[in-house]
């Protein structure tokens, strides 16, 4: 219990001591620590980045799928549309095709019956002549009862 | 063991005093104040726990890994981290020596203290044993292997840390600040006579109480421990056993008690030494 000069030789060690830690210890770590402190900030903020930007890609391709599902749709309904206006025409022309044979045919028609009609009127004449002749037993002039016989014709 | 420590029960008084004697170079003190004498063993130990400390630090701060930190780097990251906490809540602004003085502080006193906990006869037996080997008379060799039982070691402390004080007063306060603090300091300028009185005491009760806290305590588990070294004989051996499980308990919570005090301490007046003049 007493000061002796062991107090300079401990007084000298402790001070090259806080020195040599100074130097050698507390500044090398406390920078390292600041560092790595640092640079696990900068991770955290490029992850956190990352994980924006993946959201915003997200939203976007969302967006794109939904764009994409629009413009699907309406070109399947447009192609609906088309498709039933191809129809429409379709039928529309069958139709007319249809309607414009059957006028030819009936025309045609027509015109066999009025050629029967023709051709019987033609023989209606010479059958009657023949017939009455036959009745009558003579000849009968076919020019002299031209006026009776053209009367039987027109209504046949 | 040898004959120093082996009849310690058959003379308990002189057990204690031969253990509690410093190996010295000059003598033993005649005052309370020699500086003629030079503890060679205080020195040896502090020499040896500083050049530990120091190699250690050494070590780890050469290799520094900031991605992969490994064993005793953790240890040392952990304790930097601590210190450098302390210095900023009580200390914030803190100048560039004070966290290197702090843990240095802490680690030095831990160290020293931690001699404690070997147990009291192991060292002092240890070199009496080869002092004897070389021919030395065992009653006369002595050694008392923790540094902070002697009081030079923790007033070297504690005369560094004022040293600061005086330092961290003049460089912020200027020399006519630090006067005008010791003038006019905490009963205006109506009492100089009794602020010098005051203010000096305060300043001094620094220090002083520094260093006697941390003898105190270390001088104080030492005794206990060698108290209770002398339960060694037959029937009182179990008794020591628990005793002295309880007594190292304790203690191994004083030890690092004892050095956060000092060091925590050396920030507060170091902290209060760089605030500016302040009115009173």
């Amino acid at each position: 219990m007493n000061i002796t000069a062991t107090l300079f030789g401990q007084v000298l060690v402790f001070t090259f001591l806080i020195l040599f830690m100074k130097r050698f210890l507390w500044e090398p770590v406390l920078t390292a620590m600041e560092d790595r402190k640092a640079r696990i900030a900068e991770g955290l903020a490029a992850s956190e980045k990352g994980a924006e930007d993946a959201k915003i890609a997200e939203e976007e391709a969302a967006k794109t799928i939904s764009e994409a599902k629009a413009q699907a749709a309406e070109i399947v309904a447009q192609g609906k549309a088309r498709e039933s206006q191809m129809l429409e025409e379709a039928k529309g022309k069958a139709i007319e095709e249809a309607s414009r044979v059957k006028a030819a045919a009936d025309a045609e028609l027509e015109q066999e019956i009025i050629r029967a009609k023709d051709g019987l009127r033609a023989q209606v004449s010479e059958l009657a002549v023949a017939g009455a002749s036959k009745i009558l037993g003579k000849e009968i002039d076919a020019k002299a009862h031209k006026s009776v016989l053209d009367d039987l014709v027109s209504k046949i | 063991m040898s004959e120093a420590n082996a009849p310690a029960i058959s003379n308990p008084v002189e057990y204690i005093q031969h253990h509690l004697t410093n190996a010295s170079l000059g003598g033993h003190p005649k005052a309370l104040v020699d500086f003629d004498v030079f503890f060679i063993d205080t020195f040896l130990v502090t020499v040896i726990l500083a050049s530990l400390i120091a190699f250690v630090s050494w070590r780890v701060g050469k290799n520094l890994d900031a991605d992969n930190p490994t064993g005793m780097q953790n240890v040392l990251e952990t304790i930097v981290e601590f210190v450098n906490q302390q210095v900023k809540d009580i200390f914030p602004n803190a100048d560039r020596l004070i966290g290197p003085l702090a843990i240095t502080i802490f680690m030095i006193v831990f160290l020293m203290n931690l001699m404690d906990i070997i147990p009291v006869d192991l060292l002092p037996g240890l070199v009496t044993g080869v002092a004897s080997a070389f021919g030395a008379d065992p009653h006369h060799v002595y050694f008392k292997a923790v540094p902070t039982t002697n009081l030079d070691t923790t007033f070297a402390l504690a005369i560094i840390v004022f040293g600061l004080i005086v330092f961290y007063n003049i460089k912020n306060k200027g020399v006519v600040g630090y006067a005008k603090m010791f003038l006019f300091h905490p009963f205006g300028k109506f009492a100089i006579p009794v602020n010098v009185i005051m203010t000096a005491i305060e300043e001094l009760a620094k220090p002083v109480s520094l260093g006697l806290r941390l003898f105190g305590n270390m001088f104080a588990g030492e005794l206990l421990f060698l108290l209770i070294a002398l339960l060694g004989f037959a029937w009182a051996i179990p008794g020591q056993i628990i005793l002295g499980m309880l007594w190292s308990i304790f203690h191994l919570l004083v030890i690092p008690l004892q050095a956060f005090i000092f060091m925590l301490l050396t920030i507060v007046y170091l902290s209060l030494a760089s605030q500016g003049v302040d009115e009173h």
